[in-house]
């Protein structure tokens, strides 16, 4: 009884101790723990901008409710829909390490990879299309109905809502029946920061999902390949963490970007 | 050699296995809570109405995908602690932010942040 664990066939369906733990337990607590640990950082990274956009938001609230009008709603719900379902086949890939389902495994896998990719799918066209209507930061971004806005003087008044943005920040910035124009500036200043965070936030999110994407088809080739020890059970549900991880962080994203009022 | 040798409940695994209708009464949860929140977005609140709506959504989805996905409902106490622990450094950020924020007119220091702004 005397066998390393390191030469036990992976194909046995049980898990490696590696000599410096005690029992598999220990193992596995040690990596959930870990990988809990880079989570919270993670969480924490996401708060400071989170925090950057409760700061603003509360100085122009008017601004950011406009800008996020712009932000197709059903669009984010899709997509939020189909984050959600990722993070179940997620979810069911775990449980197939546990129960030594093999082809459990790789099916879920794909599928998680599958729902991941046609999150980013629309989320590019989501981008796409601001872009196209000048809406991304920098010096090609234009206030829809602000003199910059070539739509609005081409077509005048035709398309009413598109060229409204300017005109109600102006009203948000009157005090006492006088244009200040400093709280003017600043709302359209803010209004144009609402889509620096929707872009940066979405953006860097988008980025998480590119890495948890490439590692759950690594990990299906690595699982194809029989290379882990007991179905995965350990490694296989580490990546399920952060995939779930990243679920939770859109989960916050979209009613604080897509759903004001 | 004990300390190679693989334990008792080796077969097991360190894990519970929670069951596929869990999983799939989660999940749907989600998909309602999700509804929940853009019908909540069309109703008739306030604008910070809406905002703790959302926000109330959003922390029950985190915590079944926490608790069922994340299997810290099944997990060690320590994992436990860790993650619950996250809540507490969100919590510290979040209000040293708003009290620096918050307090930043109440005296008017020169060259920093304008009072009335």
């Amino acid at each position: 009884m005397s066998t390393p664990s390191t030469t036990l066939s992976p194909e046995t369906g049980e898990q490696l101790l590696l000599h410096h733990f005690g029992d598999l337990e220990q193992q596995h607590l040690s990596s959930s723990l870990g990988m809990w640990f880079f989570l919270a950082s993670e969480v924490m990274f996401f708060t400071g901008m989170i925090a950057a956009y409760a700061v603003y938001r509360a100085l122009s609230p008017e601004a950011f409710h406009l800008a996020s009008l712009h932000i197709d709603k059903w669009l984010g719900f899709f997509n939020t829909w189909v984050l959600l379902t990722s993070s179940w086949t997620m979810a069911l890939a775990v449980r197939c390490t546990q129960v030594g389902d093999r082809r459990g495994i790789l099916r879920y896998l794909l599928l998680t990879a599958v729902f991941g990719t046609a999150f980013l799918g629309v989320k590019a066209y989501e981008y796409g299309t601001k872009i196209e209507h000048h809406l991304f930061p920098g010096p090609h971004f234009v206030v829809p109905g602000s003199p910059r806005d070539v739509h609005a003087t081409e077509e005048g008044a035709g398309d009413a809502a598109h060229a409204s943005d300017y005109q109600k920040l102006r009203d948000a910035s009157m005090v006492d029946g006088q244009l200040d124009v400093k709280e003017f500036a600043n709302n359209l200043g803010r209004f144009q920061l609402m889509f620096v965070l929707y872009f940066f936030m979405t953006g860097i999110h988008a980025f998480h999902m590119i890495i948890g994407i490439v590692l759950i088809l690594l990990f299906a080739v690595l699982t194809k390949l029989h290379w882990f020890s007991g179905y995965g059970q350990t490694q296989i549900e580490m990546l399920g963490l952060y995939w779930h991880f990243v679920d939770v962080v859109w989960v916050f994203l979209y009613p604080l970007l897509y759903l004001i009022e | 050699m004990t300390e190679l040798s693989r334990s008792s409940d080796a077969r097991e695994g360190p894990h519970h296995v929670v069951s596929l209708q869990t999983y799939f009464l989660v999940y749907v949860a989600l998909v309602v809570l999700l509804a929940a929140t853009v019908l909540a977005s069309e109703m008739p609140f306030s604008r910070s109405g809406h905002l703790y709506a959302a926000m109330a959504i959003s922390a029950v989805k985190t915590i079944l995908i926490a608790l069922i996905f994340m299997h810290v409902y099944y997990s060690a106490p320590l994992t436990w602690i860790t993650a619950a622990g996250t809540l507490m450094w969100v919590a510290l950020m979040i209000g040293f932010f708003l009290i620096d924020y918050g307090s930043r007119t109440w005296i008017d220091i020169l060259g920093k942040w304008p009072a009335g702004q």
